[in-house]
């Protein structure tokens, strides 16, 4: 079998090196989503090019296309990326498909070490098993799911005096999620400036991740855990546990009294167009987005304002953010290692920080002015130190799967109780870790 | 070719060619001429099928070659037919299936019927109701999702104006029991005109002198319409509807661009699940199963179909 794969991948792999036309020696080609940072990625490679003379080519895929097509290319052993900034939770399959070099030699004899990099990063998006010093990736953008809200609309000395007689307290952010919820809720369906605005827009997307980043959220906030003790794979009474099946109740909540009419289906794109066209007050989304929010010129500056995912039982933030790897495929492996020891210098993260990017390296975060650098910087900081991510193993898309479709079953379609609906998420990963004989 | 031009054409042959011709028969130069056209059905028809009954016994994953793949008999049939979300699923189908040809087949009979009649403008109207199926399901999808929105789209406007109901009360996308008649409005939007082009044909089929033979012997418009335009627009219609039915069975593109089979799954119809399992998933194994079903089933529908078509086309 293993000998018809590799023909087929062979013959897949001839199909695709013909249709994206032959690489000139001394051309990189870099792999990554389409948004903001990719542009700043582009910016900030110039200096590269000019360094070594190699050429860089991107192919930048739509978020809700990129997981699709980029596995479809890791799987069919294509040759298109030499370079790949591919999501935290590919990871496993990454390495143990082999898809991803091993960049531990690599490392060792270029001087590059991963204590200069944030721990929450480096064990994130580089390790494999986590927490081993196998390393698959550096760090390359660090991001978090967090909040912004219209800063404008908070200072209104109308609507603080009735949020103080209606709530007991000022109109600020919020420190909870359930303070959150009773902003959204005062926000909802009220008119101002003559338009009716609602309170917050949440992922609900169902396609791809979006729901589960959402609901992931509420659920660190109450203190979720995947398992009893880690690396146990025993789930029972941890993904179902009475907390978080109040912090999925309470995402329901928060969908059902406070989103924007028809925003069933909504992931990142619908949250920015949500806050950008003044529809609500306040919106998640990851941090990779704010510098772009900020420099908005109807709802930016001054009349935007951002704040860490609130916590309830403890603090703990959604994690995003991609490491970078080098694809083993790729048949120009050493200008692809050379990319990566270049972005690893102090200086050239520096510059991604101030271009746009979220540098993960410690030379930049613990910067005494980094803090203060821009207006959600600090926020950053705040969530990177309690973040949390999703499954990282090689069946992660079966388990996104599973708890996209639980997730969007309970929340939007309204379909069970959010009991049954976690049961029913330990019962679908039970049966995944089962066939993939880890149970 | 007349017999001098074929002389003409035996002496431009080159000797050394036209003895080697000469040599072979009839059949094998046939067989020369199809083989190719057989390599090809063979390689990208045939082997991918028998290859896909294959892998349908194994738990073969196509993002795992590292991993051993297993002989696991029908345990993926069996799991797939006990599977309650794949019923769901095969449910929402049916459901799809059924009502957008019931729609499509009186709406599109009734169009074909109407246009059919001689009236000014003839031409221009059959034009504009034949542009939604001219379009690509993705742009169909795309601008619907637009017209479903609560607080801008036209088509809630509309139903305030005609009922009432307040447009951003309602939500043809985002709940339960609207959005599987919302992917039915869209695909018999899109596809009425197809059905209505077929119905035509039939319709402009049926000779003039049958119906003067009828108003002869005195039979009503109704009576003419149930035993004259009804049994010889029923092949047609039956063909109309087999096509339809066979697209719809394996609906994906536009179903996918206005729900993304949700919310929930009550929108997903069986074509979006087997993707999900084939290619996000990678469960090739068992979607191999899957496909395998859903090809048993919509062939051997399709068969029994089609032998009930043959059967009024030889009324």
């Amino acid at each position: 079998m293993k000998a018809r794969y590799l023909a087929a991948s062979a013959a897949m792999a001839l199909v695709l090196g013909a249709a994206s036309g032959a690489r000139a020696e001394g051309e990189l080609t870099l792999c990554w989503a389409a948004w903001d940072p990719a542009n700043a990625l582009v910016e900030l490679s110039k200096e590269f090019e000019e360094q070594s003379g190699t050429k860089m080519n991107f192919e930048f895929i739509p978020w809700p296309n990129f997981a699709d097509r980029m596995l479809n290319e890791l799987n069919s052993g294509g040759q298109l990326c030499d370079l790949l900034i591919g999501d935290s939770q590919w990871i496993g399959g990454g390495a143990e498909n082999g898809h991803y070099v091993k960049l531990n030699d690599f490392f060792d004899a270029n001087g590059i070490s991963m204590d200069d990099f944030a721990p929450a990063t480096v064990y994130a998006y580089s390790t494999w098993p986590k927490g081993t010093e196998n390393y698959y990736a550096l760090p390359a953008m660090g991001d978090a799911n967090g909040w912004f809200y219209r800063k404008d609309w908070f200072a209104r000395p109308e609507l603080q005096e009735a949020f103080q007689a209606e709530y007991g307290r000022p109109l600020a952010e919020p420190k909870t999620q359930l303070e959150l919820r009773d902003i959204a809720k005062f926000f909802q369906g009220r008119e101002i400036d003559g338009q009716t605005v609602y309170g917050a827009s949440i992922f609900t997307e169902r396609g791809s991740e979006g729901i589960t980043m959402g609901i992931t959220g509420a659920l660190y906030a109450w203190g979720f855990k995947y398992e009893n003790t880690p690396g146990s794979y025993d789930m029972e009474g941890a993904v179902n546990s009475p907390a978080a099946v109040e912090a999925l109740e309470f995402y329901k909540s928060l969908y059902d009294c406070c989103t924007p009419p028809g925003y069933t289906n909504a992931y990142m794109t619908e949250s920015l167009d949500a806050f950008k066209s003044g529809q609500v007050a306040m919106a998640m989304n990851w941090f990779a987005f704010f510098p772009g929010l900020y420099a908005d010129p109807n709802t930016g500056g001054d009349k935007i304002d951002f704040f860490v995912n609130p916590g309830q039982n403890v603090q703990g933030s959604t994690l995003g953010g991609q490491g970078i790897s080098v694809v083993s495929y790729s048949d120009n492996q050493e200008g692809a290692l050379e990319y990566i020891k270049w972005f690893a210098q102090p200086d050239v993260q520096a510059k991604w920080w101030a271009l746009g990017g979220y540098s993960a390296h410690n030379a930049v975060l613990n910067d005494p002015g980094f803090a203060t650098s821009q207006p959600f910087a600090g926020d950053f900081l705040e969530a990177m130190a309690n973040v949390q991510d999703f499954w990282q193993e090689p069946a992660y898309a079966e388990l996104l799967l599973a708890m996209q479709e639980r997730m969007h079953n309970y929340v939007v379609a309204g379909e069970g109780t959010a009991q049954e609906a976690l049961d029913g998420l330990v019962a679908d990963w039970t049966e995944v870790f089962k066939e993939e004989g880890k149970l | 070719m007349t017999h001098s031009a074929m002389d003409a054409a035996a002496r431009a042959t080159p000797p050394n060619i036209a003895r080697r011709i000469r040599g072979l028969s009839d059949r094998t130069i046939a067989w020369l001429f199809v083989a190719p056209t057989i390599f090809l059905l063979l390689a990208i028809n045939i082997f991918p099928l028998i290859w896909t009954v294959y892998l349908s016994f194994t738990n073969y994953r196509a993002n795992r070659p590292n991993k051993a793949v297993e002989w696991v008999g029908f345990e993926n049939y069996q799991n797939i037919l006990t599977d309650d979300g794949i019923w769901a699923n095969m449910q929402a189908t049916a459901h799809f299936l059924f009502w957008t040809i019931v729609f499509q087949v009186l709406i599109g009979f009734t169009l074909a019927w109407l246009i059919n009649k001689k009236f000014k403008g003839n031409d221009l109207w059959t034009t504009l109701i034949v542009l939604p199926m001219m379009l690509s399901p993705a742009v169909v999808g795309n601008f619907w999702t637009f017209l479903y929105q609560p607080q801008i789209g036209l088509f809630n406007y509309a139903v305030e104006f005609l009922t009432g109901t307040p447009a951003s009360s309602f939500e043809m996308l985002g709940t339960t029991t609207l959005a599987p008649w919302a992917i039915v409005i869209v695909d018999t939007w899109m596809w009425t005109p197809f059905v209505m082009l077929i119905c035509l044909a039939g319709l402009r089929s049926i000779p003039d002198y049958i119906y003067e033979a009828a108003e002869v012997d005195r039979a009503s418009k109704w009576r003419q319409f149930w035993t004259i335009t009804i049994p010889m627009v029923l092949p047609f219609l039956m063909l109309a509807v087999l096509f339809r039915g066979i697209e719809n069975f394996k609906m994906f593109d536009l179903v996918v661009q206005l729900t993304g089979g949700g919310p929930g799954s009550v929108t997903e119809l069986a074509s979006i699940n087997l993707k999900r399992e084939a290619f996000e998933k990678w469960r090739t194994g068992y979607s191999s199963a899957y496909a395998i079903i859903l090809f048993v089933t919509v062939f051997g529908l399709a068969s029994i179909y089609v032998k009930a078509l043959n059967k009024v086309k030889e009324r």
